[in-house]
């Protein structure tokens, strides 16, 4: 449960931004090629975040899709696993999204 | 241990083997106040079943999109931040750390029960006189690993990490601390058992080494992508037991090969001794590699 470690690491980087005040809402980028389990984020979020500043936050995940280009022919494909291979049968691929485990945003309780 | 946020059972210990020290890890990114006095009277009803889990394509344009459950609109900040970033930044010093001694680090992984703590012993018995080795053991809970790496005759810090399913880089820092490996020597990490959680941790380790057991199956790989592919090294060990399963050597090699071209595969037994000098010469080979680089 590796999810329980990056959403204490979730929390620490908004708390640490969110500098004392109040958050409403946390939204992450999680790549399909991460490793990572959004729905184990999710259900660690509420136990991790009780007693902080983020306590009673929603929790939105933006899921992306794993995508890479083939080095061989130049095409550019969705890709649900680490290891496909492409159409043209090279398996010389560049990884260009689906791997991105990010903090993207923090909306504050009070209007700035 | 905190029981609501989950916190305080995750607290990994150091115990130097050589001196009886204990320490503990303090989680680098877990600092609130441990007060939890909070009654969880759950008042202003902020339904905490909306994962918001939709799986949305994603969109370059920053994503900036508004929440429809966020009635008065809050000031929203971006961050931008990499989870990871604290462990990476740490994994980054270690690397530092170990490339300035030229010291070979390793961080071996599998799952539990593959041999690891056997390969350790067995080749420390080999090449104490050749090599220097030093070795962190990673397990959830007792020393048992630690003594066993003491007794083959290399220096050992056991880190234990309670609740926790892989090493990470700051009680790697913290094993040094305590280990103070001397420069030119190897430091052999050893991993919680476990084929999923240690891919993601960098500890600064210059390989990773994956060992994968015959009495396991051989499409471990494909199961466990992120780990084979993270590893520059497969071991297959205990071959003295091939005749009595049904494991494919070159399945298995073919599989890795197919999530992680680049990887090279070794195979051996740590308790008869069949081809453990192909593991000698890499680690020789790597060892060399590590001080030619200092300067580089």
């Amino acid at each position: 449960m590796h999810e329980l470690s990056i959403t204490r690491n979730i929390v620490a980087i908004v708390e640490e931004a969110a500098k004392g005040r109040r958050v409403r809402g946390v939204t992450l980028e999680v790549g399909e090629l991460s490793g990572v389990v959004s729905e184990a984020i999710a259900f660690c979020f509420d136990v991790v975040t009780a007693g902080t500043a983020l306590e009673g936050a929603s929790l939105e995940i933006h899921k992306i899709e794993g995508r890479a280009r083939c080095e061989s022919c130049g095409a550019e494909f969705a890709t649900a696993t680490l290891f496909a291979a492409c159409a043209c049968g090279s398996g010389r691929l560049t990884r260009l999204h689906g791997e991105e485990l990010n903090v993207k945003s923090m909306e504050l309780m009070e209007a700035a | 241990m905190c029981e609501h946020c989950g916190c305080g059972e995750a607290d990994a210990t150091v115990l130097n083997l050589e001196t009886g020290r204990e320490t503990v890890v303090r989680h680098i990114v877990h600092d609130h106040p441990h007060d939890h006095d909070h009654d969880h009277s759950h008042d202003n009803e902020h339904a905490h079943d909306h994962d918001h889990l939709h799986s949305h394509s994603h969109d370059h344009d920053g994503g900036r999109r508004h929440h429809s459950h966020t009635a008065p609109e809050g000031a929203l900040v971006e961050l931008e931040a990499r989870i990871l970033a604290k462990n990476d930044a740490l994994a980054h010093r270690n690397r530092a750390w170990f490339k300035g001694r030229e010291i070979l680090a390793l961080n071996l992984v599998s799952s539990p029960g593959a041999g690891k703590t056997s390969l350790l012993e067995r080749t420390i018995r080999d090449l104490i006189r050749e090599l220097r080795l030093y070795v962190i053991e990673g397990d959830q809970a007792t020393a048992y690993d630690g003594e066993r790496i003491r007794a083959a005759g290399a220096p050992a810090v056991q880190v234990n990490t309670g609740s926790g399913c892989h090493l990470e880089a700051d009680m790697v820092a913290r094993g040094l601390q305590e280990l103070r490996p001397s420069a030119g020597s190897i430091v052999m990490i050893e991993n919680v058992g476990n084929l999923v959680c240690p891919a993601l941790f960098d500890l600064g380790e210059r390989a990773k080494v994956v060992i994968l057991s015959v009495t396991e199956g051989d499409d471990k790989p494909l199961k466990y992508p992120h780990m084979f592919r993270a590893a520059e090294l497969m071991i297959l060990n205990k071959i003295d037991l091939l005749p009595h399963v049904d494991f494919d050597v070159s399945r298995a090699v073919a599989n890795a090969a197919e999530v992680n071209p680049a990887i090279t595969a070794l195979e051996l037994s740590a308790r008869t001794g069949e081809g453990l000098e192909g593991w000698y010469a890499w680690l020789r080979r790597e060892a060399a590699a590590v001080g030619d680089a200092v300067f580089r």
